[in-house]
């Protein structure tokens, strides 16, 4: 029988960049940590791949730094929320476990943001990270043709993956127009590290066309993607591929600082120079707070860590970077701003919600999220909204209000121990 | 060479590389459909990450497991509902 009740000073939930910088940060000042994560792997969605395969130097320097700290792994440990003020309740493949903390760090980072399209549901339409993370895995790949789409600097970096493991890229796609990306990609010059690896990806697939201001209009296929149909606004055309990689930008994964009572601000958990959260003794980094990718969640995540272990001196000198750092998530979300025409892509009879099959026609009739979920069940399938949620947000302007734990689907066993 | 690993997928062997995970053993084997949804539409892997719950199949009689989140391991059943 595994230890079912385990005790740290400082717990930290999520193992991408934000969470091992914080987990090494509250293990150097002497805390008793432990670092919580829902995969069998370190790294996070970002550095997927990196234990097996490491290519990116940052990677192997914070998951070999956390190797050698103190801090305690917890793998495959799905956080399903509070049970106490001080307790969360975990579900792990060999049974159920309670983590006590005094500080807890939040670090639960971000996931692609989905919009419906006619055709969206086909199998063969992934997310770009996560056709990524499952080529990393061993989803085939090599061969396969493959038309990206959707928004964000991933877009690139994904095509690039996937090509260096023998797909074939037909195209690459951004909604966003020149006219927003050229004047972020030029102050680029500030951040020389980004724009050298912008630079580079782009050298990597001189041969691949790299659109801006086109999108996707729809998805063609039986029982799986064959062509998926683009449009710049003015005309169609119709690309033929194997697999579809369309996701329009990162949303942060709100639902455990929200099942913690976390208020938010802007769409993002509201927190302090020192990444204090509206609940004490609860601090959040990375993502959640912002979407400004690893080298934003690496500090945010050091000056949590920091603070949570009683140096708040030492968090007080990386301030200024932190600065920086906001600005240049504001530049990206200006840039990548979601075109308003994206929120038109679903037809009546497209599904929205795809755990329980419901349909744009049929959400649109009700007034709000809350209300839709009552009399449609979207919402309230395996996935408990985090697909559909944020699309309801684009399509319909409606705000999630509440998240009631379980935040994940979880055995019976779990949530009522036997004898 | 890696370390093969033999699983049974819908009662038919699977010989997959190690560190495979269970999703794309079944895409390596052929399988498109992981599920069929509510109104029976084939349905796959989406998000690749644990949170869309579209991959989800039986593993060693444990239902609604994410198959892109799990590692295949030696003798694994795997069963899709399709």
């Amino acid at each position: 029988m595994p230890e079912t009740r385990l005790s740290f000073e400082v717990a930290v939930v999520g193992g991408g960049p934000a969470g091992l910088a914080a987990a090494c940060a509250a293990a150097e000042s002497g805390r008793r940590t432990a670092l919580l994560d829902d995969t069998p792997w370190l790294g996070g969605q970002i550095w997927r791949g990196q234990q097996a395969h490491p290519v990116i130097p940052q990677a192997t320097f914070w998951i070999e730094k956390f190797r050698r700290s103190k801090a305690v792994l917890l793998d495959q440990c799905a956080v399903l929320g509070p049970i106490s003020p001080r307790t969360l309740l975990t579900e792990h493949p060999r049974g159920p476990r309670q983590i006590e903390w005094e500080k807890l760090i939040l670090a639960t980072g971000a996931r692609e943001l989905f919009l419906p399209f006619p055709g969206w549901t086909l199998p063969g339409n992934f997310g770009p990270g996560g056709l990524q993370s499952l080529a990393k895995h061993g989803w085939p790949v090599a061969g396969r043709r493959i038309v990206l789409a959707g928004s964000g600097p991933l877009l690139l970096a994904v095509a690039h993956g996937l090509q260096n493991m023998g797909a074939r890229i037909v195209s690459i796609n951004e909604q966003a127009p020149w006219s927003r990306l050229l004047p972020f990609a030029l102050q680029l010059y500030r951040r020389p590290a980004k724009m050298k690896e912008a630079v580079r990806l782009k050298w990597a697939l001189r041969q691949t066309p790299y659109r801006c201001g086109v999108w996707p209009l729809r998805a063609e296929g039986t029982d799986q993607v064959r062509a998926v149909i683009l449009t710049d606004g003015r005309r169609q055309w119709t690309e033929e591929c194997d697999f579809l990689a369309c996701g329009f930008g990162l949303v942060p994964n709100l639902e455990l600082p929200l099942a913690l009572g976390c208020q938010l601000d802007n769409g993002f958990v509201k927190i302090d120079p020192w990444q204090v959260s509206s609940v004490p003794g609860i601090y959040c980094a990375g993502e959640i707070t912002g979407i400004g990718g690893a080298d934003a969640a690496l500090l945010e995540g050091r000056i949590a860590g920091l603070s949570a272990g009683g140096q708040e001196q030492a968090a007080l000198a990386l301030q200024a970077q932190r600065l920086q750092w906001h600005h240049f998530r504001q530049g990206l979300a200006q840039a990548f701003a979601l075109r308003e025409e994206l929120a038109h892509l679903a037809a009546p009879e497209t599904i929205v919600c795809r755990c329980e099959d419901v349909t744009c026609a049929k959400m649109k009739s009700f007034s709000c999220w809350r209300e839709a979920k009552l009399q449609t069940r979207c919402g309230m399938g395996p996935c408990q909204g985090r697909v559909c949620g944020p699309a309801a947000k684009v399509l319909f302007g409606w705000g999630m209000e509440s998240v009631r734990p379980p935040i994940l689907p979880a055995r019976v066993e779990t949530l009522c121990p036997g004898p | 060479m890696p370390e093969q690993i033999q699983i049974r997928l819908n009662d038919q062997p699977v010989s997959v590389s190690a560190g495979t995970v269970v999703a794309a053993a079944l895409a390596q084997a052929g399988q498109t459909r992981f599920r069929s949804s509510v109104q029976g539409e084939a349905r796959g892997p989406l998000c690749g990450m644990g949170l869309c719950m579209e991959c989800r199949v039986t593993i060693n009689g444990q239902a609604n497991c994410r198959s892109c989140q799990i590692l295949c391991e030696e003798g694994m059943e795997v069963r899709t509902d399709a």
